[in-house]
């Protein structure tokens, strides 16, 4: 398929300055099992491309589902026209800009290994349904699994020539329980919170074999449990709650567009300004965060961003202290700023913004007893359930499904409803301990939204269990 | 993609006719759009371009067994049929092992519609322009999104709906420093430049006002205004399971105490989905047609809920055109008594919230909501705007802030056409009074 629309590519015909068409071509595959009952498949083909023109000081795009050679001339006619057109008040001046011409390759484990069949999966996810279903107070359940696979190629007017290949495996696991005017859900790893590259191995990583059962019995506990105490105290968050942590409150506000104003009208700002990086406390001396497109694993990494440059490791904050922004090429020369390969696209039909991609805390030397037998008055608090941050990224409040208490350095009683919040500026430097390399979990989301238009992308998130002092925390309201 | 997509998909559906087996039903949806999108930003173009898209849903059915299949085409049968083609032959391959649905549902009365309004917009280089001359010397960031959105829906007994629609929709902030911005939304079908210039001169003068200083509020209860825009972010977190006939039924929905008769709002709330006055197709996935109204909430009470024919089939209740998410997409809440003119004299002292920002529950089962405020709120004494308020993060309980704290809703609503482009251009809207509260809790 990729191979003839290069042919196609190399035929279209174009005056301007720089060209690009930029095509994915994704399948997938959900299945689910409800209540024990098979849901039907869900099965998508997409694929469709991006014409981008720069023209003088101007650069407009054309996307079409229409790959014919007509469809995609008319596309890269109706970008040109956009260049020109917008050229007198571009905010860019993209004649400036240096034209990408990127060559190589990318593929995720396991990219070209068969899956799992439909008969697979429905027998695994119909296993997990039924252990779930296990008492009469547990009111729905649901086993679930997305797979996708997809091809991404990038294909200058300069010579560049990159092609990607991808393979997700997404399960999840939700059971809800009611009784005595409440209700409470548990899920493994939250929402599509268990989302990776490469093969079916990752179920055995994370346990999916006997969630069901598990989860339910943890649902049961958390009906029966207090409410979370209010007050100030320690906090122990678990990886799947770290991720969100970093995702809020260390992605979205290092986000060079953000920081450069693009996103002021819809997903917002930052508190972060461009004369912070370099000098900048982000954190305490244990916070090291990288963007790390490098690890095979993860949701978001890759080789080439959708701009055509290279992407490779490099440190976003080290020893608290703040380092370089996530901007791709095109953010980075806006703003005189060193930054990362992240300029991506969700799909054929958005243009390309600053995006996190895998953004990551690295481990520390503590182990999960470690940090539990240093705390003498705490929550420990696992599993996103709620996120809400404001528009510069400071002030946040954020809850979990599943809290307990931390007494004299144990492990205690279960609550339900942990929420705490706090300021981003703030509260990173509050971090006190830091999980070694055994306590990390390889997470992430394909649902971050962002942008206008508006996109949803993959976003990877690694990170170990971290202590951090003197929160605010609550509980939920009484039933 | 073809000039006369309703004929290319009449075409489509032709094709399914003809290839199908016997025993076999399909049901075919069309989901399809041209986009300008110009992304603005300091006053200037960032990103413009255009998006041509079409989606196909189809959905193949042999007795009980079903799946469904979503392609990207062009919109040119030639070019499009050997995919037709192979998506039908997946589909067969796909359902002849799995096992029945008990669940299944789908229109066995062919009700047909067309509903096309194709109204001559100016081009998007037209207005972009428009929009930035009138903003001249001012740091404007937005996006404009316009042009045709298409819906489609046919099947094998014969039903065809067509939904076409040419619309707009500019969303544009006056920023004056840091997080300080008026918000405004112009949409529609028809551009009309006096209404336009007329939201750009009161956003301007809502501008000056951020040039005081702000006032930063300590944590506490306050009195406060919430716009139709403000109200707007409350009533989505509503409609995220909260009218859905699935969640109300499994105790998941934020209003299930509402429903048990546990919690209550004022007796002058009242919700109905409204697709009669909305701008969402009249028909649904499945093909059924909605009614033209479904009370959910009258006098405070529960009285209804969003039901999908799955859902109806799950829990043996009446479907009612809801999609498989059962959220509202034309959201109508009941005008109250109080002149919007006098909302602020309403509110006395307290805080002007023009809109808030980011909401999600902090306790689902109580209607407990936290979320923050944005663009223009300000600080009101005496019934006058005194001073810009900083951002202020509240976390209260719907049942609370439209129940026992409720003191008025305002006489006229705003029609507020959703402006998402998530995947695609959204199709919902909803029409929501301002409402004044005697008491709502800020926490940070």
């Amino acid at each position: 398929m990729t191979e003839s629309l290069a042919a196609v590519f190399r035929q279209l015909s174009c005056n301007a300055d720089f060209w690009s068409l930029r095509l994915t071509d994704e399948r997938s595959e959900s299945y689910a099992v409800r209540k024990n009952i098979p849901q039907p498949p869900s099965l998508l083909t997409d694929r469709g491309a991006m014409l981008t023109v720069y023209a003088g000081r101007g650069s407009g795009y054309a996307a079409t589902s229409d790959l014919s050679p007509a469809g995609l001339q008319s596309a890269l006619d109706r970008a040109t026209d956009w260049a020109r057109a917008g050229a007198r008040r571009s905010l860019i001046d993209f004649a400036t800009l240096p034209k990408p011409a990127p060559s190589g390759s990318y593929a995720s484990p396991d990219a070209d290994k068969p899956g799992w069949s439909q008969q697979d999966w429905y027998e695994l996810l119909g296993d997990e349904s039924r252990q779930a279903g296990c008492d009469p107070r547990i009111v729905d359940w649901e086993a679930t699994v997305e797979t996708r696979s997809a091809e991404h190629r990038y294909l200058t007017s300069e010579g560049g020539d990159v092609t990607q290949r991808y393979r997700f495996v997404m399960p999840g696991m939700s059971v809800t329980a009611h009784a005595d005017g409440d209700t409470q859900t548990r899920t493994l790893n939250g929402y599509r919170g268990l989302a990776q590259q490469g093969g079916e191995d990752m179920l055995e990583r994370f346990g999916f074999v006997g969630s069901g059962r598990r989860i339910a019995g943890e649902v049961l506990q958390l009906l029966l449990a207090p409410n979370c105490p209010n007050g100030t105290m320690d906090v122990l968050l678990l990886p799947d709650q770290m991720v969100l942590q970093i995702h809020e409150s260390i992605g979205h506000p290092l986000e060079l567009d953000r920081i450069l104003g693009d996103e002021r009208n819809f997903a917002g700002t930052s508190f972060v300004t461009l004369d912070m990086f370099g000098t900048y406390r982000y954190g305490s001396d244990l916070l090291n965060v990288c963007f790390d497109p490098t690890r095979p694993e993860e949701l978001a990494s890759y080789a080439f961003d959708d701009d055509g440059t290279r992407a490779d490791k490099a440190y976003l904050i080290r020893n608290g202290i703040l380092e370089r922004p996530l901007g791709g090429a095109i953010s980075q020369a806006r703003a005189g700023l060193p930054g990362v390969a992240n300029s991506r696209a969700d799909n054929w039909n958005r243009p390309p913004i600053d995006r996190m991609a895998n953004i990551n805390l690295e481990p520390g030397d503590a182990s999960l007893e470690d940090m539990v037998a240093g705390i003498e008055h705490g929550v420990l608090m696992g599993t996103n359930s709620s996120w809400s941050i404001d528009d510069s990224r400071n002030k946040f409040q954020f809850g979990c499904e599943w809290g307990q208490l931390i007494e004299k350095g144990k492990l205690t009683t279960v609550v339900k409803n942990p929420n705490y919040r706090g300021v981003s500026a703030n509260f990173w430097r509050s971090l006190a301990r830091v999980g070694n390399a055994a306590t990390v979990q390889v997470l992430g989301t394909p649902y971050c939204g962002k942008g206008e238009p508006s996109q949803v992308i993959r976003v990877g998130h690694a990170s170990p269990a971290c202590v951090f002092t003197a929160v605010d925390v609550f509980g939920g309201d009484a039933a | 993609m073809s000039a006369n997509l309703e004929t290319y998909f009449n075409d489509v559906a032709a094709l399914l006719d003809r290839s199908l087996a016997a025993g076999e039903i399909y049901t075919c949806g069309l989901d399809a759009e041209t986009s300008d999108f110009v992304r603005l930003n300091r006053g200037k173009v960032r990103q413009p371009g255009t998006v041509t898209q079409c989606y196909l849903r189809l959905h193949l059915i042999n007795g009980r067994r079903h799946a469904e299949q979503c392609l990207t085409v062009s919109g040119d049968l030639a070019q499009d049929r050997p995919a037709i083609a192979a998506a039908l032959a997946l589909l067969r391959t796909t359902i002849a092992t799995l096992s029945e649905d008990p669940h299944l549902s789908f229109a066995t009365d062919v009700n047909p519609s067309r509903v096309v309004s194709t109204a001559t917009l100016p081009t998007a280089e037209e207005i972009v322009e428009t929009a930035l001359a009138g903003a001249d010397g001012l740091d404007l960031v937005g996006i404009y999104a316009g042009g045709p959105v298409y819906r489609g829906f046919a099947n094998s007994l014969g039903q065809r709906n067509w939904h076409e629609v040419r619309s707009f929709n500019l969303q544009w902030s006056l920023y004056h420093r840091t997080d300080k911005a008026v918000k405004t939304a112009y949409g529609g079908f028809s551009w009309e430049p006096e209404l336009f210039a007329a939201k750009m001169t009161a956003a301007r003068e809502r501008l000056a006002l951020l040039a005081r200083p702000s006032r930063s509020l300590k944590p506490g209860r306050y009195r406060a205004y919430l716009t139709p825009t403000a109200m707007e972010e409350i009533a989505g977190m509503l409609c995220w399971g909260g009218f859905s006939g699935r969640a109300l039924e499994t105790r998941q929905s934020c209003l299930f105490r509402l429903k048990d008769g546990a919690a209550a709002l004022d007796p002058s709330v009242a919700f109905v989905e409204n697709t009669a006055d909305g701008v969402a197709p009249g028909f649904q996935d499945e093909g059924f047609t909605r009614p033209d109204a479904v009370p959910l909430v009258r006098a405070g009470q529960m009285v209804g809920s969003l039901v999908n024919p799955r859902t109806a089939r799950e829990f043996a209740l009446v479907q009612n055109g809801a999609n498989a998410g059962e959220a509202p997409e034309s959201l109508d809440m009941a005008p109250g008594n109080l002149p919007t003119a006098d909302a602020l004299s309403a509110l006395d002292q307290g805080l002007y919230i023009g809109n808030l920002w980011y909401l999600n529950f902090s306790d689902r089962p109580a209607c407990r909501l936290t979320g923050m405020t944005r663009f223009a709120s300000f600080w009101v004494e005496e019934g006058k705007i005194v001073a810009p308020v900083d951002v202020m993060r509240f976390d209260d309980s719907v049942f609370r802030l439209l129940g026992e704290q409720l003191v008025g809703l305002t006489a006229e609503r705003e029609l507020l056409v959703n402006g998402d482009t998530y995947r695609e251009r959204n199709v919902s809207s909803m029409r929501l009074p301002g409402a004044v509260v005697r008491d709502m809790a800020f926490t940070l």
